[in-house]
């Protein structure tokens, strides 16, 4: 029985990447286009730092926006003042999505349930008005503009990013897929149980000697410096910062994403992240009101399939 | 020297006085039994003792350290290991993946985010030790939500086993257990007992259980100590037959 689990697991794994690493080949005669794919993977990563923390350790962050929209304007003062280097710029959005959420996360760890909802909110709010207030850094409601992801640099030869749409889903796979193969590893490790314990009954964790909340602070730090790595990549991908990255609607199309998909799944919030993006692009050419149909799916689906969509297929799989 | 000593603690909840003064002290390797009737002050006394909240007033020392004001997991780490009423285990997971959890946090590797084969090996080692103990090594790979009531609190005890605590809380263990499984969990107490590896604290309303068990008896009522003994003088002890034994009986 563990045998087979295992080995269905494997082959769910070898299909979610060939299909990653095939989707410039097969999106476009499906209709689709690369940059739509490479979409999808920066807030497929977004909503698995989201459910990292939702979905694994049962803590409600409903502001995680702030962190991506952090890693977003990180990204974008790196090439705008400091260098034109892309990775520079990837390591500036994720230590200021990261640095942030320590700091916050420091404040807000002892709250629980619907209070650290609210204080995670707030706080991003805080962050979305001083983006949009503070126009002569940040160009307010009109967005970072002027800066534009940069060629890799190998030495010997160097790769062009910016006009070639395949090779940027290439280096945003690659990011991707370093970040997902961490969360993968601290999931599987002692502290990802611990995480895993807190979930199901704090109580419980806690007369286990598990310290809960530097246990949470830990792992809100952790998916905060996701969350940037994100939001800088969505920098890249737009050459462009937005406030509304950081506002809390953003946070709430992270939740919904990660629920649809299935927060118990790991892959959960890809699938999830690839419905809504596909969703936005088909029905936002049709109607402006393209938002009421994603959250008409949005309630339907957690009233019919709480599990999430993975959470249906994994249960048909095993049937 | 004694393991635990609580020196005239007490717990208010707005008005009500759920704990009023009670002290107590058990010595190493001794098993205490605590009765009295519903309501008493019992389970509210325990978790004072574990850093459940603090007491309103009061002490409580710890292999002769003061650990009044210490959070719960620093007292687990020290040594102390309890189990509720309610049965507090982690429903959707394996048995062996609670026992590991408990495992992983008792020898030190809760903060880490990696281990190698060899530690993983070790913990798997310990896991099944406590499996063995307990006896449900056959259902390691079950989910505890699963399991009959009597192996859910059987897995509750082999997961405060896994802390390597020297005293453990036991509270109401066979609590709506049947006769097979009472004494089941009975042995296994005494064994533990015997084993002379540990210092036990066991709230129970079964008093075959209590009587077949303890060393010393500490009889609460209405949140105070009434009367204290072997099982013989409490067994004879009018007091102690008005307030509970003529009640529960
Ligand atoms: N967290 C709490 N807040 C308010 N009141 C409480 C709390 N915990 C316990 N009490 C009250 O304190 C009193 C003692 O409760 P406790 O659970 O300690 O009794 P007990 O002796 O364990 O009873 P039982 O045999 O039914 O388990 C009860 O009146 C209970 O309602
Ligand atoms: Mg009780």
């Amino acid at each position: 029985m563990k045998a087979g689990e295992n080995s269905r697991k494997l082959l769910a794994l070898a299909l979610i990447w060939a299909a990653l690493l095939l989707a410039p080949y097969w999106m476009a005669p499906l209709g689709g286009y690369t940059a739509l794919g490479t979409r999808v993977l920066v807030l497929a990563l977004a909503a698995m730092s989201v459910n990292f923390l939702l979905g694994f350790t049962g803590v409600l962050s409903f502001g995680h926006a702030a962190y991506f929209g952090l890693g977003a304007y990180g990204a974008g003062f790196a090439l705008k003042f400091l260098a034109p280097s892309t990775p520079l710029s990837l390591l500036c959005g994720t230590l200021l999505g990261g640095l942030a959420g320590a700091l916050l996360g420091a404040l807000i760890v002892r709250r629980r349930g619907v209070y650290f909802a609210m204080v995670t909110i707030a706080f991003g709010q805080v962050f979305y008005y001083i983006a949009f207030q503070w126009s002569s850094l940040t160009g307010g409601d009109d967005g970072l503009r002027g800066f534009s992801r940069q060629p890799l640099d190998f030495g010997l030869f160097s790769v062009d990013i910016l006009s070639n749409t395949d090779a940027f889903y290439y280096f945003v796979l690659f990011c991707f897929a370093a970040a997902v193969a961490v969360m993968g590893l601290i999931l599987r490790s002692p502290f990802g149980r611990s995480m895993i314990a807190i979930r199901e009954n704090e109580r419980r964790a806690r007369f286990l000697g598990i310290p809960i909340e530097r246990h949470i602070w830990i792992a809100f730090t952790l998916s905060c410096f996701f969350m940037g790595l994100a939001g800088a990549l969505y920098a890249l991908l737009n050459n462009f910062a937005d406030p509304r990255g950081l506002h809390y609607s953003q946070s709430g199309d992270f939740v919904m994403m990660a629920v649809m998909g299935g927060m118990r799944n790991f892959w959960g919030p890809l699938l999830g992240a690839a419905v809504f993006v596909v969703l936005q692009d088909y029905l936002s050419s049709i109607t402006v009101n393209w938002m009421s149909f994603v959250g008409m799916l949005f309630v339907a689906m957690v009233l019919f399939f709480p599990r999430g969509l993975l959470g249906v297929l994994a249960r048909r799989s095993a049937a | 020297m004694n393991v635990l000593d609580v020196d005239n603690v007490s717990k208010r909840f707005g008005s009500l006085v759920a704990v009023g003064g009670v002290s107590l002290a058990v010595a190493k390797g001794e098993l205490r039994a605590i009765i009295g009737p519903n309501g008493a002050g019992k389970t509210t006394f325990f978790n004072l003792i574990s850093g459940f909240f603090p007491p309103s007033t009061g002490k409580i020392f710890f292999d002769g350290a003061d650990v009044t004001l210490l959070p719960a997991h620093r007292r687990v780490e020290l040594g102390m290991a309890r189990t509720f009423q309610v049965t507090e285990i982690f429903p959707e997971l394996s048995v062996f993946d609670n026992l590991r959890i408990a495992t992983e946090a008792a020898n030190g590797y809760r903060l880490r985010f990696w281990m190698n084969r060899e530690q993983k090996l070790q913990i798997g080692h310990l896991v099944e030790e406590t499996l063995e103990l307990v006896g449900l090594r056959t259902k390691a790979y079950r989910l505890v939500g699963e399991l009959s009531h009597g192996d859910q609190r059987a897995a509750e005890i082999a997961m405060a086993l896994s802390l390597r605590p020297h005293l453990i809380l036991l509270d109401e263990p066979t609590a709506g257990m049947g006769d097979q499984e009472t004494y089941e969990v009975t042995k296994l107490i005494r064994r533990l007992h015997q084993s002379g590896n540990f210092t036990i604290v066991l709230i129970e309303h079964d008093m075959r259980v209590v009587f077949h068990l303890a060393d010393k008896i500490s009889v609460l009522d209405r949140g105070r100590l009434l009367a204290e003994g072997t099982p013989q003088s409490i067994a004879a002890n009018d007091a102690v037959q008005e307030a509970y034994l003529g009640k529960a009986a």
